[in-house]
């Protein structure tokens, strides 16, 4: 457990020499650890906290504000459904409904065993596609609730 | 590279960057936007450069790896210049053929070209497309011509000299001067005159004389993405509007405050800044001029509020994007209580032309009081997907129909949402509207960042309005009460409305709600929240009445207020609504009769409709 928390502590200071710990870059801060941890474990707040001497509830307050942190872990796998305008008139929704339906979680859960974790997203900027989902990282574009289920056989 | 020293030796470097390109050697340009990704682009690319290799053609043709062309619709595209042959929905399996047949042969080959949906017809070259043909692409149009991670590619198309010229001797009171005099107005939204800004920002004190540079580049709008395919198909036009401005207001230092969920443009933006830096065209004494001028890349985290200027500030001090109050504006004291000039992408990308060509060629395009171009994402229900980029004071019947072909499948144009969740509808009624800031925002809309959604008769407007609230509900930061608790209130009406629970008076309300909004709100985002239900109740008040006294959804979207059901002389009984149906709510009637649809058990997801290609399941 020591040995686990010198790394953590390594890792973070890293983070931090690389933005040679300005307060303003607090928000990318935040994201290469979510990075490094998968998500952001208290452990490495307190130490941001003290290092940058921000209070530990200001850093409270911005992991919960910006949707791109996160104070549990997520799945293997990221599912992003995105509920754009552009995607909405094109039927986002009854996409983001039979995904739920699929990995029987709602949007903002994790499957057991930390397989899927489904969320949506306000837009991803490839509209043309819409509706679009994203995966690890790769777009689906022009998607049907049809498809779903061979998407996420895909992944898992 | 040695860090270049004057603006001299700049165009010194250029000529000798364009003397060694061949004009007249073909060029194959691969979009490589998100949407040709999507698509699949990167296997076309790989595949064209090992085609090329394994035929030992390296010398002979040019492989080049674009940003965005627009018409995402029909991605992967590739464009063979000089002869400007557009192809569309190439894959990998098509390359050597492309080779083989157009590059060295000049043949074209016919079934990769676009077919004009309107007249049946094939169109050779891109220039023809009447997706292009209509537009006037002066920001957008390198995009094609350039690979984004090649500084050089910028330069040869002229690139830094807006920059070489600024730094020749102009006097920053004449840039500004020049900026004011193009009429160019803020593209993210507001229509703020920019030169107006940087004045502005210049004349206000600072103690230590440290003024700052934001290019907003937190592109919230949902249905919008120009200033992605920008960032990520031009970074370097950014840069230098940027520096322009940065020399402009006397600002050393700057900020591209960039969306998390854009990756590819964090990383092109990046690399743009390295390459300037070595060629000495940011830093330390600029083109030897002794102006300074840093810039830093702060990734946002995913809140739309942050697209405001003062809660993006906060932001980038590390605090929680919370607006506040603006009776002493952010060009007097922004970032750090310091005179700061924050610009929409789009709006960096007008400087370098304006400068390079002039006010008064500048203000030859648009209306009295738009002048330029705007680009505007067309999405939603219409043929042409895609970016656009056109003179103001074009229709939108003009964008819709001749650059947009119109809607898909026959189906009845209804309204076109603008300007995001701040924005409005604009009904078939306006269609001839003359789209610039004022004739907008005067039908109820605005120009916004340049969302642009299409939608047909199968688009429910209570649905569209409860999507807008909905998610301004979400994004509210939740600091002053009329955006915080008008705004649920206003959900929760229209949750009512749009499954069966709306009654008399309720339309009157959501009215009375928004003028406290408009009036109370600390911001623009809770100022203009109403917009979407305001246009919607002008424009569909019917369709708000037929929810609330009908207990009908006119468009059939509501769940709550349809049903799906087969009409049996339609149906075959080939069963693959059965197989799609996750309710086991169909059955089989039997060989080759209906199937049956138990309504008990159906939960509405319409996944039978969609599956069926027969149009034998309906919804009312």
């Amino acid at each position: 457990m020591h040995a686990e928390t010198g790394q953590l502590e390594k890792k973070v200071a890293l983070v931090l020499d690389k933005y040679q710990h300005d307060k303003g870059m607090l928000v990318s801060i935040l994201q290469d650890i979510q990075e490094e941890f998968n998500y952001l474990p208290r452990e490495s707040l307190e130490q941001v906290s003290k290092t940058l001497d921000i209070p530990f509830s200001q850093l409270y307050s911005v992991t919960t504000f910006f949707k791109a942190l996160r104070l549990t872990p997520r799945g293997r796998h990221l599912i992003n459904v995105c509920m754009g305008t552009a995607c909405h008139v094109r039927g986002a929704v009854k996409v983001l409904e039979s995904t739920e339906r699929e990995l029987g979680i709602k949007s903002g859960e994790t499957t057991d065993g930390l397989e899927f974790t489904l969320e949506t997203v306000n837009c991803v900027g490839a509209c043309a596609l819409g509706p679009v989902v994203i995966i690890d990282g790769e777009y689906h574009g022009q998607m049907k609730t049809e498809k779903v289920k061979d998407m996420i056989k895909e992944y898992s | 590279m040695d860090r270049l020293s004057s603006p001299a030796g700049l165009e010194k470097v250029r000529e000798s960057i364009v003397s060694k390109r061949d004009t007249d050697k073909p060029c194959i340009t691969i979009c490589s936007g998100t949407g040709c990704h999507a698509f699949g682009c990167e296997k076309v690319s790989e595949a064209f450069q090992k085609e090329i290799k394994r035929l030992g053609l390296e010398d002979r043709v040019d492989v080049k790896t674009t940003g965005c062309h627009g018409f995402c619709e029909r991605g992967p595209l590739v464009v063979i210049r000089p002869k400007d042959i557009f192809y569309q929905r190439v894959s990998a399996g098509d390359v050597s053929e492309i080779i083989s047949e157009t590059v060295l042969k000049d043949n074209i080959i016919d079934r990769l070209l676009y077919t004009d949906p309107n007249t049946g017809e094939k169109v050779v070259h891109e220039h023809e497309v009447p997706f292009y043909a209509r537009q006037k692409r002066s920001v957008f149009g390198n995009n094609g011509y350039i690979d984004p991670t090649i500084i050089e590619d910028y330069l040869a198309v002229g690139g830094y000299s807006a920059l070489g010229k600024v730094l020749s001797g102009i006097k920053p009171e004449a840039v500004i001067e020049e900026v004011k005099k193009s009429g160019l107005r803020g593209r993210g939204g507001g229509g703020f005159p920019t030169g107006v800004k940087w004045e502005s920002c210049r004349n206000a004190p600072s103690s230590d004389g440290v003024r700052y540079i934001i290019c907003n580049a937190d592109e919230g709008d949902p249905g919008a993405y120009m200033d992605r395919s920008l960032l990520e198909g031009n970074p370097h036009s950014i840069l230098e509007g940027m520096l322009i401005g940065a020399y402009a207001i006397g600002s050393h230092e700057g900020y591209v405050y960039v969306r998390y969920e854009y990756p590819l443009a964090v990383k092109n933006i990046q690399l743009a800044i390295k390459q300037a830096e070595e060629y000495g065209l940011l830093g330390k004494n600029i083109l030897g001029s002794g102006f300074d001028f840093s810039v830093r890349i702060n990734r946002g985290g995913g809140a739309f509020i942050c697209g405001e200027s003062s809660a993006l500030m906060a932001s980038l001090e590390g605090k929680v994007g919370e607006p506040r109050a603006k009776y002493v504006h952010t060009v007097e004291k922004g970032l750090w209580d310091k005179p700061t000039t924050l610009n929409n992408v789009e709006t960096w990308a007008n400087v370098p032309l304006i400068i390079n060509q002039g006010a008064d060629w500048y203000t030859k395009t648009g209306t009295a009081n738009s002048k330029g171009t705007k680009i505007f994402s067309l999405v939603g229900k219409v043929n042409n997907t895609g970016l656009v980029e056109v003179p103001m004071g074009i229709t939108l019947k003009e964008i819709i129909y001749d650059i947009g072909g119109g809607i898909p499948e026959g189906k009845k144009f209804k309204a076109v949402q603008t300007g995001g969740p701040s924005g409005g509808v604009i009904p078939d009624s306006l269609i001839n509207l003359p789209v610039d800031f004022d004739e907008l925002t005067e039908a109820g809309s605005m120009m916004g960042s340049g969302g642009m959604i299409v939608m047909d008769e199968d688009n429910c407007m209570v649905d569209i309005a409860k999507y807008f609230i909905g998610f301004l509900e979400g994004e509210s930061c939740g600091k002053c009460v009329p955006c915080r608790e008008g705004l649920k209130r206003m959900r929760e009406i229209l949750d009512d409305i749009s499954e069966g629970r709306g009654k008399e008076g309720d339309i009157e309300l959501l009215e009375r709600l928004s003028t406290v909004l408009k009036d109370g709100a600390l911001c623009a985002l809770g100022a203009t929240a109403p917009n979407p239900v305001l246009s919607t109740i002008r424009f569909f008040r019917d369709e708000y009445e037929a929810h609330i006294k009908e207990k009908r959804c006119p468009a059939g979207v509501c769940k709550e207020l349809i049903t799906y059901q087969i009409i049996e002389e339609k149906c075959p009984g080939c069963g693959l609504c059965v197989k799609a149906c996750p309710a086991e709510a169909i059955t089989s009637g039997g060989k080759k009769k209906p199937v049956i649809l138990d309504q008990e058990k159906c939960i509405k997801c319409g996944a039978c409709y969609d599956v069926c290609k027969l149009g034998a399941v309906k919804v009312s």
